[in-house]
């Protein structure tokens, strides 16, 4: 689908009310089991970010910014006044970006372990620098259980590595500096009155529980849940009680 | 044939690589001792120095936090060069511009080096290597687009003498650009581009400045020059493509005897072989483009050192003998010297300026002169007589026209 001047590879199933889910700097892979399970009742409409899989990335984009004002086109193309959000990671900050910018858009807003803030001191990340740390220790922060992020690249055909790598870039790009946030956008997420939910996966090292707790401050609606057994990548490694958790929020 | 000293003024007194993950970067730098770091910038200076009094000319580099070269500010170097030399030509090579904010700020420094050394400034650009994204904490993705937009703009704060232009560019914004000093060239300084890549070499050549490539071996060199060939041909700058357009480093050491030039190459490998740096920081992601991140993921189960292809002969155990096989290094007596050079520039087609790594890691500097001598006396005269400045690049083994 092409918007905004930008050819975006646009993933649909199921169907209910609207959800819009943007996926995390990994890219989005519709066999994730989770994906399935919030189709179930839901029409879940799943972008991949410019620059990320099948989406073109045009020179001019280079923040999740960006892409929040992109997919707010998207929502006006799609026909959909207001939709239920959910990201994770990266995606939790453009969904945090496009509630800031268009609350009356956003029904209710879920975010698993978002990035997009700064709310810690100058002097220490919020968030670690995964590009400055060998790949085991990165796997160590993403995973409760590490093993589940063997890569055997075999198993992968050149054209899925390609998207892999073309993803790893793009996601440093939109992140590199102000490292994984946009100053202003804590400035603008007190207009983000719609009921949220944070959650995170307890294992997450990437995302602590504290810069939840202070992200969740910054909005006027919003409470913190727990996915146990589960670090960053909580929608992978626990799609159960991540689906669960986002159903029962919507749906009450 | 133009010849250049190099070094790298590197702080050679670490302890045991084993005993730290990288030699960049994160090392940290109570390791350095700024009264042993004095004495070796007086002693790097005076081989400089010297390299002039023998007639060749002299170059320099800019890397960040390490300790493989501490000239984190190269102009700065260049500056004290430009007053403690009088004839010798000045290269850098060069200012990392992709990873620089200030473009015009560079334009005023090389302005103003080429004004305090009466115009021997050679103002080189370079793509800055992949560990050096983090120090400056520039993003390794789009550095090729800010590279050409800040050399461009560069080039025309230099030839722009009528007051204040303003550039609204994609990565710089200035309003009121207006350099003092100029330079005093005309109708700007030489500029050369370093690039160790076939790809990024058209561009250098559609540009017409001076390609320089670094330890990239017979195919590597004879590919990278054909591409500036064909970008300086394909931009309709003529079929001939000057000498002087061309530039080759190496490790350079010519001994009294076989033996002592091989054992001045030894010590010259400290440059490869000391450059421990993990994976994570030798490939940031963007750097070397989504084909490399895929040879990356494939190659998974490697582990340490660089194994991108831009940089793919540091950081690895390598012999003299091997790195002379592939013409990343010429040593021996000043005739075995000779002869590999000329051997080497048959195969790659010729270039017009040698850089001579002619000083790294514990080579000490009672060995550095003598090499440099060696070199000046013995092995340039006879460069400069085969090969005269007045060649045309491309030409190979006694082919009558360059080759296309």
């Amino acid at each position: 689908m092409t918007f905004a001047g930008i050819s975006v590879e646009l993933f649909e199933t199921g169907e209910g009310a609207p959800l819009l889910f943007l996926h995390s700097g990994q890219g989005f892979v519709p066999d994730h089991p989770y994906v399935g399970m919030l189709a179930k009742g839901r029409r879940v409409i799943a972008p991949s970010h410019p620059g990320f899989g099948k989406s073109a990335l045009p020179d001019w984009l280079d923040t999740c910014d960006d892409i929040a004002h992109v997919y707010l086109e998207l929502l006006d193309r799609l026909g959909l006044a207001r939709v239920d959000l959910v990201g994770c990671s990266i995606g939790g900050w453009i969904a945090a970006e496009m509630a800031s910018k268009a609350p009356e858009r956003v029904k209710k807003l879920v975010l698993l372990s978002p990035v997009g803030v700064k709310t810690g001191p100058a002097d220490r990340l919020d968030i670690p620098d995964i590009f400055a740390m060998p790949q085991e220790k990165v796997n160590q922060l993403l995973f409760h259980d590490p093993a589940k992020a063997a890569f055997d690249p075999t198993k992968f055909t050149d054209e899925q590595l390609t998207i892999i790598a073309r993803n790893r870039e793009s996601l440093a790009l939109l992140v590199w500096e102000p490292w994984m946030h946009n100053p202003k956008l804590r400035r603008r997420l007190h207009r983000v009155a719609c009921p949220t939910l944070f959650l995170r996966g307890e294992s997450d090292g990437l995302v602590t529980a504290d810069y939840v707790a202070r992200y969740a401050k910054l909005l006027p609606n919003a409470r913190i849940e727990t996915i146990p057994l589960a670090g960053h990548a909580a929608q992978v490694e626990a799609p159960a009680a991540f689906a669960a958790k986002v159903l029962a929020f919507l749906d009450a | 044939m133009k010849a250049w000293h190099f070094t790298e003024t590197a702080y050679p007194f670490l302890p045991p690589a084993d005993e730290y993950e990288s030699i960049r970067v994160n090392l940290p730098n109570r390791n350095y001792d700024p009264k042993k770091g004095a004495a070796l910038y007086d002693r790097y200076i005076k081989e400089w120095q010297i390299a002039e009094e023998e007639g060749v000319e002299i170059m320099l580099n800019e890397h960040h936090q390490t300790a493989t070269c501490v000239d984190p500010a190269a102009p700065l170097m260049l500056a004290a060069l430009a007053r403690v030399t009088s004839k010798a030509r000045l290269l850098i090579l060069g200012n990392p511009v992709a990873n620089r904010r200030q473009p015009v700020r560079v334009a005023e420094e090389m302005a103003m080096i080429d004004v305090l050394s009466h115009g021997r400034l050679e103002a080189g650009f370079v793509r800055g290597v992949p560990y050096e994204v983090l120090p400056a904490n520039s993003n390794p993705v789009r550095m090729s687009e800010r590279h050409w937009e800040s050399l461009d703009l560069i080039v025309k704060a230099w030839t722009s003498h009528d007051g204040p232009f303003s550039h609204e560019g994609r990565y710089f914004h200035y309003r009121a650009v207006n350099i003092w000093p100029r330079p005093w060239q005309q109708p700007h300084p030489p500029v050369w581009v370093s690039t160790t890549s076939a790809s990024g070499a058209a561009n250098v050549g559609a540009h017409g400045f001076v390609q320089a490539t670094f330890l990239t071996g017979y195919d590597g060199t004879k590919a990278v020059y054909e591409s500036y060939r064909r970008g300086w041909r394909e931009a309709g700058r003529g079929r001939d493509v000057p000498i002087d357009r061309l530039a080759y480093a190496a490790l350079v050491y010519v001994g009294d005897t076989e033996a002592k030039g091989i054992a001045g190459a030894e010590k010259l490998l400290w440059y490869l072989t000391a450059n421990k740096v993990p994976r994570h920081y030798a490939t940031p992601p963007g750097y070397a483009g989504v084909a490399a991140g895929v040879a990356m993921l494939k190659a998974a189960a490697v582990t340490g050192g660089s194994p991108i292809g831009e940089h793919a002969n540091f950081g690895r155990p390598i012999n003299v003998a091997e790195a002379m096989q592939r013409g990343l290094c010429f040593a021996g007596t000043p005739d075995q010297v000779h002869q590999q050079i000329k051997k080497f520039y048959d195969h790659v087609g010729g270039f017009g300026h040698l850089l001579i790594m002619g000083q790294a890691g514990f080579l000490e500097h009672d060995e550095t002169v003598v090499g440099i001598r060696n070199f000046a006396r013995e092995v340039y005269p006879r460069l400069k007589a085969d090969y005269p400045d007045a060649r045309l690049s491309g030409v190979f083994e006694g082919a009558a026209v360059p080759a296309q």
